[in-house]
């Protein structure tokens, strides 16, 4: 095997097994950032030694005791850790670098999940531990995708691990009581992070895909660890079937394109048909969460053969279910928008002109460029014009604000 | 691990005695041991505050909300801590805030 080989065997290693070998030695030695320290050792000694040795059958395995073996060294060198040593010692890892059986071991990726989306670290935190403990993205990156400053997001990383420390967040998965609240703050944080990469909240690129994979690459994990609990399920299957569309979602000028609009010989098939089987997996248990019920929505796009095909009534009566499930202005929006392609502009209408005069979304561009929508379809080209110039003014990203000149210019031509 | 409770409320605030009661929590938290101590407070209208040398009547921070009590608890984990905190009888119409002593 070439070294070239070997580096892209330990790489796909770094991404498949870092989480698992961090979420194990912050077990073991109750230390978040010695965890890190070993585990990033451990990788280095990988790109060391394979070449030589050859990759290991188990390389997960391999790292988790080549990481575990640091931290003992490191434990041995400071003779006062003699009570953490011993415990760490005896730990049921074994010290054979290729262990017969791990099926057994328990994985310790779930608790450190529910730690690092406690609700008492502030959300920004959760997202960023999330990236660094489980996925293993660098402090510069995770600063880098979040656009702010890397002393910024080093502090905001002390911060959080100082706070478990200090508060005594327990490292487990949450009991029976409360395992279901919990469960929804995690679905919460990967699904930021998905969103973060699907549609960014700010600067030059309207995406950014590698954060969107990462949050797939980690819900697929959670699915995998909490079989029984149908939302994960449904978080996979949405965050699968609204990626499916990546490609076909920006034009070569980096502009967005409108799902009705879309190529959908673009679209990712292999994606949908997963997305599509996971959720149909998730809904058979009938027990449904707003995570299945946006998957269910988003299926209903991903499974129209051309944009006349959709089922909007379909849709927007999932929309109705989600206000139920999980209220919240946006979502009212959407159901306008569901509305209208249901029963027509005007009744869509109306639904925004409530949520205006509610005042909520003030200030949101989408509210604005939803209403600039439905007035140009009813023909109501001053008022029209009037909101794509309030929601020009509002949009977050470069990409929107070329979307809604271009209406805009469209409207005033007509 | 080591909990102070800082039992705020507005202190215009009116609620049943019934609901104020703290006594069944009380027994429970002394019953489970974890509350070593704790106790109500007189109003702020009573404090005294010392900055700087400074002697000025009233509390340090002029919010709606005020310390009306506190209690020392001590349990396994915060997710304990926010259990019990959860179940003052404060935390249904103030706050309870959950503070952990400086690690010894």
């Amino acid at each position: 095997m070439s070294d070239a080989d070997v580096t892209r065997v330990v790489e796909e290693a770094f991404r498949e097994e870092w989480g698992r070998v961090v979420a194990t030695l912050i077990r073991l030695t109750g230390d978040w950032d010695l965890a890190e320290e070993c585990a990033q050792d451990a990788f280095a000694q990988a790109l060391a030694r394979w070449p030589r040795d050859g990759v290991p059958r188990r390389p997960g395995a391999w790292l988790t005791t080549a990481a575990r073996n640091r931290a003992l060294d490191r434990f041995r060198r400071h003779t006062t850790e003699a009570a953490r040593l011993r415990a760490l010692a005896s730990a049921p890892t074994g010290p054979d670098p290729e262990p017969a059986e791990e099926d057994h071991v328990p994985d310790d990726r779930l608790r450190l999940m529910f730690t690092c989306c406690h609700p008492a670290l502030p959300l920004e935190a959760q997202v960023a531990l999330t990236l660094r403990t489980l996925a293993g993205l660098t402090t510069a990156e995770i600063a880098a995708a979040f656009m702010v400053p890397e002393a910024t997001m080093a502090q905001r990383l002390v911060r959080a691990k100082r706070k478990i420390r200090n508060a005594g967040i327990p490292y487990r998965v949450p009991p029976a009581r409360l395992l279901a609240e919990r469960t929804a703050g995690v679905l919460g944080v990967l699904y930021v992070l998905f969103t973060e990469g699907y549609s960014a909240s700010g600067g030059p690129s309207p995406t950014r895909p590698e954060l969107a994979a990462e949050a797939i690459r980690l819900a697929r994990v959670l699915a995998g660890l909490m079989p029984g609990e149908p939302e994960a399920q449904g978080l996979l299957a949405l965050m699968l079937l609204q990626d499916s569309r990546r490609a076909a979602r920006l034009d070569e000028a980096g502009d967005i394109v409108t799902l009705e609009s879309q190529n959908r010989a673009k679209w990712d098939h292999d994606e949908i048909e997963e997305g599509l089987r996971l959720l149909d997996d998730a809904l058979a248990r009938r027990r449904p969460g707003p995570y299945q019920v946006q998957a269910a929505i988003a299926a209903c796009h991903a499974t129209a053969l051309d944009p006349d095909d959709t089922d909007w009534p379909q849709i927007a009566g999932l929309y109705g279910e989600l206000v139920r499930l999980a209220p919240s202005a946006v979502v009212e929006l959407n159901r306008a928008v569901a509305v209208a392609m249901a029963d027509g502009p005007l009744a869509g209408l109306r639904l925004v002109e409530e949520l205006r005069a509610a005042g909520e979304l003030a200030g949101h561009h989408l509210l604005a460029a939803t209403r600039a929508d439905l007035l140009r379809r009813l023909d109501r080209t001053a008022e029209a014009a009037q909101a794509y110039e309030e929601a020009l003014a509002l949009a977050p990203t470069d990409a929107e604000r070329r979307y809604l000149a271009r209406r805009l210019a469209e409207t005033n031509g007509t | 691990m080591k909990y102070l409770l800082l039992i705020c409320a507005e202190e215009s605030v009116e609620v049943s005695p019934e609901q104020a009661d703290p006594e069944p929590w009380i027994e429970e938290t002394e019953r489970r041991g974890v509350r070593l101590d704790g106790h109500r407070l007189c109003p702020v209208g009573d404090a005294t505050t010392v900055r700087a040398g400074l002697v000025t009547q009233g509390p340090f921070a002029e919010t709606k909300e005020q310390i009306a009590g506190f209690d020392i608890i001590e349990c396994a984990d915060l997710d304990e801590a926010i259990e019990i905190a959860s179940k003052h009888p404060v935390a249904s119409f103030g706050a309870i805030e959950v503070r952990p002593f400086w690690p010894e």
